[in-house]
């Protein structure tokens, strides 16, 4: 039985008692409980079922190593699955679901079926059982398995969290991970120095476990040296302490991940939930300290069955004994602390079953003082499957497992040794040695991880080095603390020696399997990954059926692979390896340690971007304009266009036929301001942009506009837009809406890195000017009427502004400057005016047009207009596939230039091959609009057996002005198959055929744009 | 023409730190080669301070001078004389290698003053806000969560930022958010 201790528990508050819920049963603790102490406390031994097994599981240990006690916290937008309850403070009203189990955790099916076909569930099944038959997968199998298998469930989709996160980024010269002996004297070390030292901690107290194994750090008790060393670092204005704060990852570049929980353990206190520190330290000490492995024998995983270090932090911590009759196994001295501890609070140790013939030293001699017996050379045989331990078998270590003797016992606490906590030594290709004598890897400092400069940028201190004992702990960390502040470039003050109490030690033995020889049945029954389920039998198979890396050893049993990493199966398991292949376990090796250290919450990692900053949204300085006249947006990259502009009583479609409409017969009015504007000045320039695009620019008089292309290095169609010549050396370039950012990057990629020498400077102006489209048969009457009523003396005729040209000077009263172009075949002007009128002259065209007629479109209205031309547009006919041949736009290829992008390209024999799928337009018999992205079908077969496929549509619309469908599409020797008609299976079963005619639907002469 | 305006028209919010948006500031990118005579008279004629080092903003009674990179300058100068600074800039320099464009209307600027700024900042820009390291004159050209961003600190500890008028909006919400009362960190 599990119980709270009248004495003890440094670390609760008995003043504070709290109330909290545990599958719905209310129970109580005290304010400093972990769930995990606060559930014992309250005899709930059995926490959670197992992956695979559902096997019932208690509480291992007391720190974030814990496996097995994985419960879903709170509820509705605070329901958060596996979290840690060793990690879990609790407060008043916390809600607590265990998990993997059905119908409920005292009884679960699943463990019924386990007990059947737990034979059947060993390494690989999911590859060897679920082959064959094929459809089995999909309608049997997975079903069964997402039932079974897996652990806690995800959060309602619906549900948005309710707390808010975000990051924080800090620069320091010495990180320090760990507040525990090592970490604080690492800390007071470097801190000497003046260096700028952060200390973070993950627990909400400092000192780690040292104060619960007691000892003197300077002549001082241990909690002592702790309270003041502390005391001494905040004093110090260099130096700054988190505690609550996981050191998470270490990345290149000292970029080190720091994860704080803030209000976890008060959901209630206002402010973000998490803070993730995005910390840059020229040098990082790991002072993460060491996980004591469990020892490997029959029902290790029955609840009450604990780590021993663990243990002794109950009884410590937080007042909380664990059982009344004790069994202690082990294979070190260190777990004779917890048979003095248990015995110290009052349980009954009733054996010590230590593995090693010769025994321990001077702990064990005091522990047999207290009249407790102490079996040397024995082992557990098994512990006797059930919800918690009742009884124990004994046997020698040196057998297979008779010749048993059962002891009645409610706990079991088990040590197999320490192992330093080396992950984030490793995350940044820190490398580790093996030490034999004490069984463990641990990190090599002569293959640390380095930075760009090839020095070492992250050193351990303390246990995490590799010592164990107080006094080499404390010698390690102040020698990490002179080594870091060196690599800063500083002097750190070398307190010499710092005095420790000493307890020697006998030397521990290598135990990987209790007793040595245990047999099958028994290996079926010894758990290495709890949280995983994989067993001592499993391990042995795949090596058994040739698996010899531990990287695929980990996978094909899934050892290690679990929310925890294995932090507690790591060593065990590749123990077991390396005996079963009759290799040495350096030579086996470790699996890759990955950062994060423990889960960290996605909203951490997401920070501040949710709601309304979840992604940054551009808009046009005439946004709220169209906002306030029934836009309907659409997303064009960041930007949100207006896709048409719905007035009451009309669809979306129907707002889009009258915009077409409209446009054509009067007069439309486009915000164009998205369109990028690079511009490109120097000498160089008009070589330059006779690089970039597929024709000439150079020769462009001034005061004219051309139609431009871009394509890839590889020959691909990336951009289009008109290019205007503003002066001598000056060139203004549009760019697609989505292109303006990727085309001025790929512009300044060129100059910097290849045409260096080139004297050409480009600025992106995007944004500093606002663009209208003013279009259709009244553009130039509206413009006019401006000026003539506002001032402005620009001369917008025929005669003074040909079509492709430009021209700048007032326009009723704005500074302005025209372009005669146009992307819809009508009379179009495009007028860009500064940014911060840009509303101002909207509202001025919007006003003086209504007499003309004047309506605002939405992109899809251009889209139709310039479909009805037959214009390309880059995204629509082109796709990344696309060469502007395929388009018919040889017009656009410069014969006389030698060189562009994409020229070499186009002669390769793919590009020149005359099977390339063409652009042609397509019209429908029945006049109906044919599907986006349909393909059209051809004659036979490919090799896959699928029918061929001669073309694809491109663009599809229905034309208000037209009165029926239009599309343009890529289809095999299109041109030269003008009238034919092809086949177009649609998703909706039906058979669209359609007739190959020219792309250019209206106007084909183009008179209404020359008027 | 119409008055211009900005692109939030002067919105505020008071947090653990005040941000504001702040009207339109007159600003000159210009790009040449900074070692040359030519050029550094260039700029000390139009806002009246020397071509500023890296990572560093010069001020004068007359204007600024901020680098931006190692051949792009942005001077600031009073939003009612860029054109005509920029007519005299473009005369000084004719006859050099040099780009001098009016960017004034696609930016938007913003405060933010009071003791948090720091850690307002450093919440949302990867860049070292400790005191020590980040003082008055100091600028950098980097991000702010998902956007491109310039910001500088002036010897009354206001921080000014800009950012690209499109995403003004964005901008001050995340500033807004960054400087919620109730998410201090307690470092600066």
């Amino acid at each position: 039985m599990s119980t709270r201790l009248a004495t003890r528990g440094r670390l609760i508050d008995r003043s504070k008692p709290i109330e909290f819920t545990f599958n719905g049963t209310s129970l109580r603790g005290f304010e400093g409980d972990t769930l995990a102490s606060a559930l014992l406390a309250n005899d709930q031994m059995l926490v959670g079922r197992s992956f695979k097994y559902h096997r019932p599981r208690g509480i291992v240990a007391a720190g974030s190593e814990e496996p097995n006690a994985l419960v879903g916290l709170g509820s509705n937008r605070r329901y958060e699955p596996n979290q840690r309850a060793t990690t879990t403070e609790i407060f008043e009203g916390l809600t607590a679901t265990s998990q993997n189990h059905w119908p409920s955790l005292e009884f679960d099916v699943g463990e019924i079926n386990s007990k059947l076909f737990s034979r059947f569930l060993s390494a690989g099944f999911y590859y060897k059982m679920f082959m064959h038959p094929k459809p089995f997968w999909k309608h049997v199998y997975e079903p069964f398995i997402r039932h079974s298998a897996g652990l806690g469930k995800a959060p309602d989709k619906e549900l948005q969290d309710a707390d808010t996160y975000e990051h924080f980024y800090f620069y320091c010269d010495v990180l320090i991970v760990g507040g525990g002996v090592a970490g604080l004297q690492a800390a007071k070390t470097a801190a000497s120095s003046g260096a700028k030292v952060l200390l973070i901690e993950e627990k909400n107290y400092w000192g780690g476990r040292t104060p619960v194994d007691g000892g003197t750090i300077e002549g001082d008790d241990a909690q002592d040296w702790v309270t003041k060393t502390v005391a001494e670092l905040e004093a110090m204005e260099n130096v700054i302490l988190r505690s609550r704060c996981m050191g998470a990852g270490v990345y290149d570049h000292g970029y080190i991940l720091g994860y704080e929980r803030l209000t976890d353990h008060a959901p209630d206190m206002a402010g973000p939930r998490h803070r993730l520190w995005r910390i840059r330290a020229t040098q990082t000490i790991t002072a993460t300290g060491a996980i004591e492995r469990p020892l490997s024998f029959a029902g290790n995983d029955v609840p009450g069955v604990m780590l021993a270090g663990s243990m002794r932090d109950y009884i410590a911590n937080w007042g909380v004994l664990p059982g009344q009759r004790v069994v202690v196994a082990t294979n070190n001295d260190d777990a004779y602390r917890t048979a003095l501890a248990l015995h110290h609070a009052g349980a009954d140790v009733v054996r010590v079953v230590d593995a090693r013939e010769e025994g321990g030293g001077k702990l064990a001699e005091e522990v047999r003082g207290l009249g407790i017996r102490i079996d040397n050379g024995r082992a557990i045989a098994k512990v006797k499957d059930g919800k918690r331990v009742t009884k124990v078998a004994i046997c020698p270590q040196n057998g297979t497992g008779g010749a048993r003797e059962e002891i009645a016992a409610d706990a079991v606490a088990m040590s197999g040794g320490w192992s330093p906590v080396v992950h984030l030594w490793s995350h940044c290709g820190g490398k580790l040695t093996w030490d034999a004598e004490q069984a463990h890897f641990k990190p090599d400092p002569l293959r640390a991880p380095t930075g760009a400069d090839g020095k070492a940028f992250v050193v351990t201190a303390g246990s995490s080095s590799g010592p164990m004992d107080l006094k080499s702990v404390m010698a390690n960390a102040a020698k990490a603390g002179i080594n870091a502040t060196q690599a800063v470039g500083r002097t750190a003050v070398d307190a010499g020696e710092i005095k420790t109490s000493v307890i020697s030690e006998a030397p521990m033995l290598p135990v990987w399997l209790m007793p040595a020889n245990a047999d099958i049945e028994l290996r079926m029954k010894t758990w290495l990954d709890y949280q995983n389920d994989v067993k001592v039998s499993d391990v042995q198979l795949a090596a058994q059926e040739g698996y010899e890396s531990v990287e695929h050893t980990k996978r094909y049993t899934t050892l290690g692979m679990a929310t925890d990493q294995g932090k507690l199966s790591n060593i065990n398991g590749l123990a077991i390896l390396a005996d079963s292949l009759g290799a040495e376990i350096p030579q086996v090796g470790t699996t890759t340690f990955r950062p994060p250290y423990h889960p960290i919450s996605m909203g951490a990692i997401g920070g501040e971007a949710r709601g309304e900053i979840f992604q940054p949204l551009r808009k046009t300085p005439m946004y709220a304009w169209h906002d306030d006249n029934g836009a309907d947006w659409e997303p064009v990259g960041h930007w949100r266009r207006p896709y048409a502009y719905v007035q009451d009583g009309e669809t979306v479609d129907q707002a889009v036929n009258r915009e077409v409409k409209n446009t054509r017969e009067n007069l439309g009015l486009l915000d164009a301001s998205t369109l990028g504007k690079l511009i490109v000045k120097g000498p160089d320039a008009g070589k330059f942009l006779d690089m970039l695009y597929t024709n000439m620019m150079s020769t462009l008089k001034i005061g004219k506009c051309r139609y431009g292309l871009m394509c890839s290095e590889n020959g691909f169609l990336s951009d289009d837009g008109v290019v205007a010549r503003i002066d001598e050396d000056t060139w203004l370039c549009h760019t697609t809406t989505g292109g303006a950012d990727h085309i001025h990057a790929q512009m300044e990629e060129w100059l910097q890195t290849e045409w260096w020498d080139w004297k050409v400077y480009v600025t992106n102006a995007t944004e500093q000017l606002a663009q209208v489209a003013v279009v259709g048969p009244n553009a130039r009457k509206v413009l006019e009427k401006l000026n003539a009523t506002a001032g402005g003396g620009l001369d917008l005729s025929a005669e003074a502004l040909g079509f492709m040209e430009w021209a700048d000077g007032k326009i009723g009263g704005f500074d302005a400057r025209a372009y005669r172009i146009s992307f819809s075949g009508e009379l179009s002007y495009e007028i860009a005016v500064p940014a911060s009128q840009g509303l101002a002259f909207w509202e001025a065209l919007v006003e003086a047009g209504q007499e003309f007629g004047a309506m605002p479109y939405g992109t899809e209205c251009l889209h139709i207009l310039r479909a009805e031309k037959g214009f390309i547009m880059i995204g629509d006919e082109t796709d990344g596939t696309v060469i502007p041949q395929d388009l018919g736009l040889h017009w656009a290829l410069s014969k006389k230039k030698t060189d562009y992008l994409g020229k070499r390209a186009h002669s390769r024999s793919h590009m020149a091959d005359p099977d390339r799928w063409k652009l042609v337009g397509l019209e429908t018999l029945d006049g109906a609009v044919l599907p986006d992205g349909a393909y059209a079908v051809g004659e036979g077969v490919n090799a896959n057996g699928q029918q061929n496929t001669i073309g694809r549509v491109t663009s599809t619309y229905y034309s208000a002005n037209l009165e029926r469908g239009i599309a343009m599409g890529l289809v095999k020797h299109g041109p030269d198959r003008m009238g034919e008609v092809i086949d177009f299976p649609g998703l909706d079963g039906k058979i669209y055929q359609a007739k190959i005619v020219d792309p250019v639907f209206y106007d084909k002469e183009g008179e209404k744009q020359n008027v | 023409m119409s008055d211009p305006v900005s692109a939030l028209n002067g919105k505020t919010y008071s947090g653990s730190a005040t941000v504001t948006e702040n009207g339109l500031c007159g600003m000159i990118v210009l790009r040449g080669t900074f070692t040359d005579t030519v050029f550094q008279q260039a700029v000390r004629d139009i806002v009246g301070c020397d071509v500023p080092d890296i990572r560093k903003l010069v001020r004068s009674e007359i204007g600024s001078a901020a680098w931006m990179s190692p051949d792009e300058l942005l001077l600031l100068v009073d939003y009612s004389q860029t054109e005509a600074k920029l007519s005299a800039l473009r005369l000084a320099l004719a006859g050099t290698h040099f780009m001098a464009e009016n960017v004034s209307d696609a930016r938007a600027c913003f405060t933010v003053t009071g003791a948090a700024g720091r850690e307002v900042l450093a919440k949302i820009a990867p860049v070292d806000l400790s005191p020590v390291v980040f003082k008055s004159g100091d600028f950098r050209r980097t991000r702010f969560a998902q956007i491109a961003a310039a910001f500088w600190l002036d010897e009354a500890d206001t921080f000014h930022i800009i950012c690209f008028r499109s995403v003004a909006e964005y901008m001050f919400n995340l500033l807004k958010t960054s400087a919620h009362p109730n998410a201090g960190v307690g470092v600066y």
